[in-house]
């Protein structure tokens, strides 16, 4: 990406993130049952969000690699998965600090909460294995395998874990029929959504660049 | 390639040994830790059984590369004519041949030690267990080839392994429960049908990309 067009994405993020954080604490009106508590759910259900994004971002550009063996796909790749793990972070943090009050729990072996970190261990897994191979070409390649066996991997976790059990929140916004949600907290949480995809593609534009730059110095 | 690991086995016997003092040490682990409480014993016993074939298959997958690293024949390797996937195919019999064969003697350990009646529930018991490791060993076998160039790879292999394993591990200790407890396989359907997709899966996904593994 271009490094004006990158650097409007930074601005623009910033923007949507200000913008977002006044929908969330302002606009959108107190939850009656959980009260201010539920306000953690825009943060927590964008970052949640763009870290699936990041993962399918390292799905396609782990293709993209093996079938072109354009550097550039796997420095999408790599950034991606770091800001990825990074992401799925701030979601099991932000989900921790909302089931303490919530569910009288910081964590419990529910059937989501371990899908996510299974999958924060596996990318934390990818990004290991990136950092123990000398060979530049090689890491690359291997990553490549791993991002796309680890991808295919996600729904075989996601159906074993919830066959295991469940007692997450049922999805309110992507599930057949109306959504539930009052229109106010539902474009707060659009919102916050929009500004926290714009913030992805910064980080990995920036990190892409600092990649190639890093690789430039050593060539 | 499998018939040429096995001989290798069978001839300097090292893993398997190695493997068999292994899963007899995990024994005497677990019979301290749970200090041999029947009805505590019976109920973790799928899992600890699971445990002791984890453990000891991913010692021994950990080295199905390790033969051609050891004697310089990774570039073999790379060269070998045809398919690369045959590779694949060859070190995955070799895996599994060893798998079964460590799991046969963890069972028996198991029934010997834990007094255990495993005989009546053999064949399912058999079946199970033969569903979770053909995953485990296609898994197994792609990541150890992934890792044996890797620096710190006696620790990348299980880090990156485990994760990626834990739908096989669920329905297969859900599956060996149910058939510990005499339950029809019926009961369990969904987690056999989760098992056989992974299996499928994982192998194909192995086909698929060992190719790219094995470039260089």
């Amino acid at each position: 990406m271009n490094l004006n067009v990158t650097k409007l994405m930074g601005w623009l993020a910033a923007l949507t993130l200000v913008a977002g954080m006044v929908m969330g604490f302002g606009v959108a009106p107190r939850e009656t049952t959980q009260g201010n508590v539920q306000r953690i759910m825009y943060l927590h259900v964008p970052t949640a969000w763009v870290a699936y994004l990041a993962f399918g971002v390292v799905l396609a550009a782990s293709i993209a690699y093996l079938a072109r063996r354009r550097a550039g796909a796997d420095r999408l790749a790599h950034a991606s998965a770091e800001v990825g793990v990074v992401f799925t972070g701030l979601t099991i943090a932000a989900g921790s600090i909302w089931g303490k009050p919530t569910w009288g729990t910081w964590w419990t072996w529910d059937a989501r909460l371990t899908s996510v970190a299974i999958l924060f261990v596996m990318y934390l897994g990818y990004l290991l294995l990136r950092g123990m191979i000398d060979d530049q070409e090689r890491a690359a390649r291997y990553c490549a395998v791993l991002g796309i066996v680890a991808a295919l991997d996600v729904p075989l976790v996601h159906f074993s874990v919830y066959w295991w059990r469940t007692l997450h929140q049922p999805p309110s916004v992507l599930k057949p029929g109306a959504a539930t949600m009052p229109p106010a907290i539902l474009a707060a949480l659009l919102v916050n959504v929009v500004a926290f995809t714009l913030l992805y593609v910064y980080f990995v534009a920036k990190r892409v660049r600092l990649l190639r730059a890093e690789s430039e110095a050593l060539a | 390639m499998a018939w040429k690991d096995l001989l290798v086995e069978r001839r300097s016997k090292e893993t398997l040994n190695s493997l068999l003092f292994f899963s007899l040490a995990l024994l005497f682990v677990f019979q301290f830790a749970l200090d041999a409480d029947r009805e505590r014993l019976s109920a973790v016993l799928p899992g600890l059984l699971w445990l002791a074939f984890i453990l000891s298959g991913m010692l021994g997958l950990g080295r199905v590369f390790l033969v051609e690293r050891e004697n310089d024949c990774w570039e073999g390797l790379l060269l070998a004519p045809g398919d690369k996937s045959a590779i694949y195919l060859g070190k995955l019999a070799g895996s599994l041949a060893l798998m079964f064969v460590v799991e046969a003697m963890v069972l028996a350990l198991f029934a010997l030690f834990f007094n255990v009646d495993l005989a009546p529930v053999l064949p399912p018991l058999i079946m199970v267990i033969a569903l979770g490791t053909v995953g485990f060993a296609a898994m197994g076998t792609l990541f150890a080839a992934l890792t044996a160039q890797a620096r710190a790879r006696e620790l990348l292999f299980p880090v990156l392994l485990l994760p990626v394993l834990v739908p096989v591990l669920l329905g297969t200790v859900k599956a060996t429960e149910a058939v510990l407890l005499h339950e029809p396989l019926a009961e369990v359907a969904h987690w056999l049908k989760l098992l056989v997709a992974a299996d499928v899966i994982y192998v194909v996904a192995g086909l698929l990309t060992f190719d790219f593994i094995l470039e260089g």
